[in-house]
């Protein structure tokens, strides 16, 4: 079986336990499968997929900000080199996803960024510090927002301010 | 016996950069570790949204100083895949093997850390002196020790010619040669083997749950290699095998690390032997289209992932960045727990961590000369080279009787 058979069975088996998911998956390339699932979903397909279907490690969870809503990517691998991508969404309006800490323990530093830079809310994360952000960074200033506005926040102490301009390209090397 | 809490860092824990370790102790034993990172955080995934592809193989280069190129690599990689782009083989293979010098050269910085931590600082000074064979040739074959701007969109910025090759031949085999002396230390040298069987144990099943990557996974005998499971560039041309070990702890990463080595020293010969002629570049867009793509690439330090996004203008809508140092620190606590508050920096610097590409830092320095208008002139790799030479023996440091004397013995 070539390694796009392979893949092209993984998303098979994928639709046929959930129906929902007909139309939704894809293989983009040999050992990668891409697939998108609604929220209440996410959680059943990501444990049948990192589960039975041997996707048991992930790579990362990146963070999107998609207008009027969150998008969250779990990129997970298995031991042949197939990474699946499953895509979810979460409206803006309330940004709220559960953890996925209980499955994998070392995901809790994807989730803080996402709680940090998109200003997600993730439901039963641990405690812990904060990540990447300094502890003094000013709340609800979430920089991976595409309408995040640098200038709107106070200089530090001893500090300057953000230029006002940094969303042009070249602003960093002109300061 | 009351429980301590010792804090390690921010400035400079076990290497020169900046990560907060939190140490609970009960007596000398290590219960617990706290961990706080992102003191390097610059916002370079922002940056990106913001530069194009063009700008952004610059930026991303510089996410890291000692594994320039596998980030580099990594970004144009998914970008190409986005954009449909045929890479031509030939610069597949120069990827492949300015990747594997740049293992080579990392590896070696690793065995002068690791020898340093546990105060064996000749084996430092002999892995950084030889580790110079490598930064030469790199300098050689880019014009640069580090960030090698070789990448482009679409294939690599230079090609290879014949006197290049020869003198990267050479320089395999004088690395070779010394590698081997470093694996008959490491198998035979009774203090280093005692003071690092047992530091730091990592089991397999904690690899797995944890998701360590790299040297640090391979050390406790998971056979995970980005190059051998998801061959990217010219590697699933090459015949390599996978380093593995069963003693999961730091000896075995000593193992592991050094036994890649020679892997690598292969690769290098068989990509020189196999390189075919043609183009190095194929013509890239300046807009993307839209799409999304997700590369992985095995970085001396284990894998390193790069996911993009492109909504067809020439700026990329988002780019996704994890370095393998983020997915082993979280292992970093698990290999403390039962050992002496002594082995903390030995045990830290072997994942090989590098901060900087976990938090994605830029600095951006400003050019002293370049502010005062002083005329700026470019020299040679050559020139430079003597003029290092020269500004050592004009204070009284000879290089040249310390050479001939230390290669007589090698010799």
């Amino acid at each position: 079986m070539s390694g796009v058979e392979r893949d092209e069975g993984v998303a098979a088996s994928l639709v046929s336990s959930f129906p929902y998911l007909e139309g939704k998956v894809r293989v983009q390339r040999e050992k990668r499968i891409w697939l998108e699932v609604e929220l209440p979903r996410f959680r059943e397909v990501f444990d049948r997929a990192t589960g039975d279907l041997g996707f048991g490690m992930i790579c990362v969870v990146t963070g999107l900000d998609e207008g009027e809503s969150l998008g969250f990517i779990y990129h997970v691998a298995d031991d042949r080199g197939t990474v699946l991508s499953i895509h979810t969404r979460a409206p803006k309006a309330d940004p709220r996803i559960a953890t996925i800490t209980d499955r994998f323990p070392s995901a809790h530093i994807y989730e803080r960024e996402l709680v940090d830079l998109l200003g997600a809310v993730v439901e039963g994360l641990p405690p812990g510090n904060r990540y990447p952000l300094p502890d003094d960074w000013p709340e609800g200033e979430h920089p991976l927002r595409k309408d995040w506005n640098p200038s709107a926040i106070p200089a530090a102490p001893g500090g300057t301010a953000p230029a006002a301009g940094q969303s042009e390209a070249n602003a960093s090397e002109a300061r | 016996m009351a429980e301590m809490k010792i804090p390690i860092g921010p400035q400079h824990p076990a290497l020169k950069e900046p990560e907060s370790f939190l140490i609970s102790l009960s007596g000398e034993r290590i219960k617990d570790v706290g961990m706080r990172l992102g003191y390097n955080h610059r916002g370079m995934e922002k940056a990106a949204e913001q530069r194009t592809y063009v700008q952004d193989v610059y930026l991303l280069e510089r996410i890291c100083g000692i594994c320039s190129h596998s980030h580099s690599t990594a970004f144009v990689q998914a970008v190409e895949e986005i954009a449909g782009i045929e890479v031509p083989p030939r610069a597949k293979y120069i990827r492949t093997i300015v990747g594997e010098l740049e293992r080579v050269h990392s590896h070696l910085l690793w065995l002068g850390v690791a020898g340093h931590e546990i105060g064996f600082d000749t084996l430092l000074m002999y892995a950084w002196r030889d580790r110079e064979i490598v930064m030469d040739i790199l300098s050689l074959l880019t014009g640069n020790r580090v960030n090698y701007a070789v990448n482009a969109i679409g294939g690599v910025h230079r090609d290879i010619d014949d006197d290049q090759k020869a003198q990267i031949l050479k320089a395999i085999d004088k690395l070779e040669e010394r590698t081997k002396y470093y694996i008959e230390v490491a198998r035979e040298e009774k203090t280093l083997i005692t003071r690092l069987s047992g530091v730091g144990y990592l089991s397999k099943n904690e690899v797995l749950s944890l998701g360590a990557v790299g040297p640090a996974a391979r050390a406790s005998g998971i056979a995970r290699d980005t190059r051998k499971d998801d061959p990217y560039a010219a590697y699933a041309q090459l015949d390599f095998k996978v380093v593995t070990d069963e003693h999961c702890d730091v000896y075995g990463r000593t193992l592991v690390r050094v036994g890649e080595l020679m892997e690598t020293y292969s690769m290098i010969r068989q990509a020189l032997a196999r390189m075919p002629a043609g183009e190095i570049a194929a013509r890239a867009p300046r807009r993307v289209p839209a799409g999304e793509a997700l590369s992985r690439y095995e970085a001396p330090r284990g894998e390193d992932v790069h996911y993009v996004k492109a909504n067809g203008t020439d700026k990329p809508e988002r780019v996704r960045v994890r370095a393998p140092t983020l997915a082993n620190l979280q292992a970093v606590s698990k290999m403390l727990e039962g050992d002496n508050l002594a082995d903390v920096p030995i045990v830290i610097a072997a994942i090989d961590p590098c901060f900087s590409c976990t938090d994605r830092m830029i600095r951006l320095v400003r050019s002293e000369q370049g502010d005062s208008g002083a005329e700026a002139r470019s020299i040679g790799w050559e020139e430079m080279r003597v003029r290092g030479i020269e500004w050592y023996r004009g204070r009284g440091v000879d290089f040249a009787d310390l050479n001939a004397r230390l290669g007589a013995r090698l010799c």
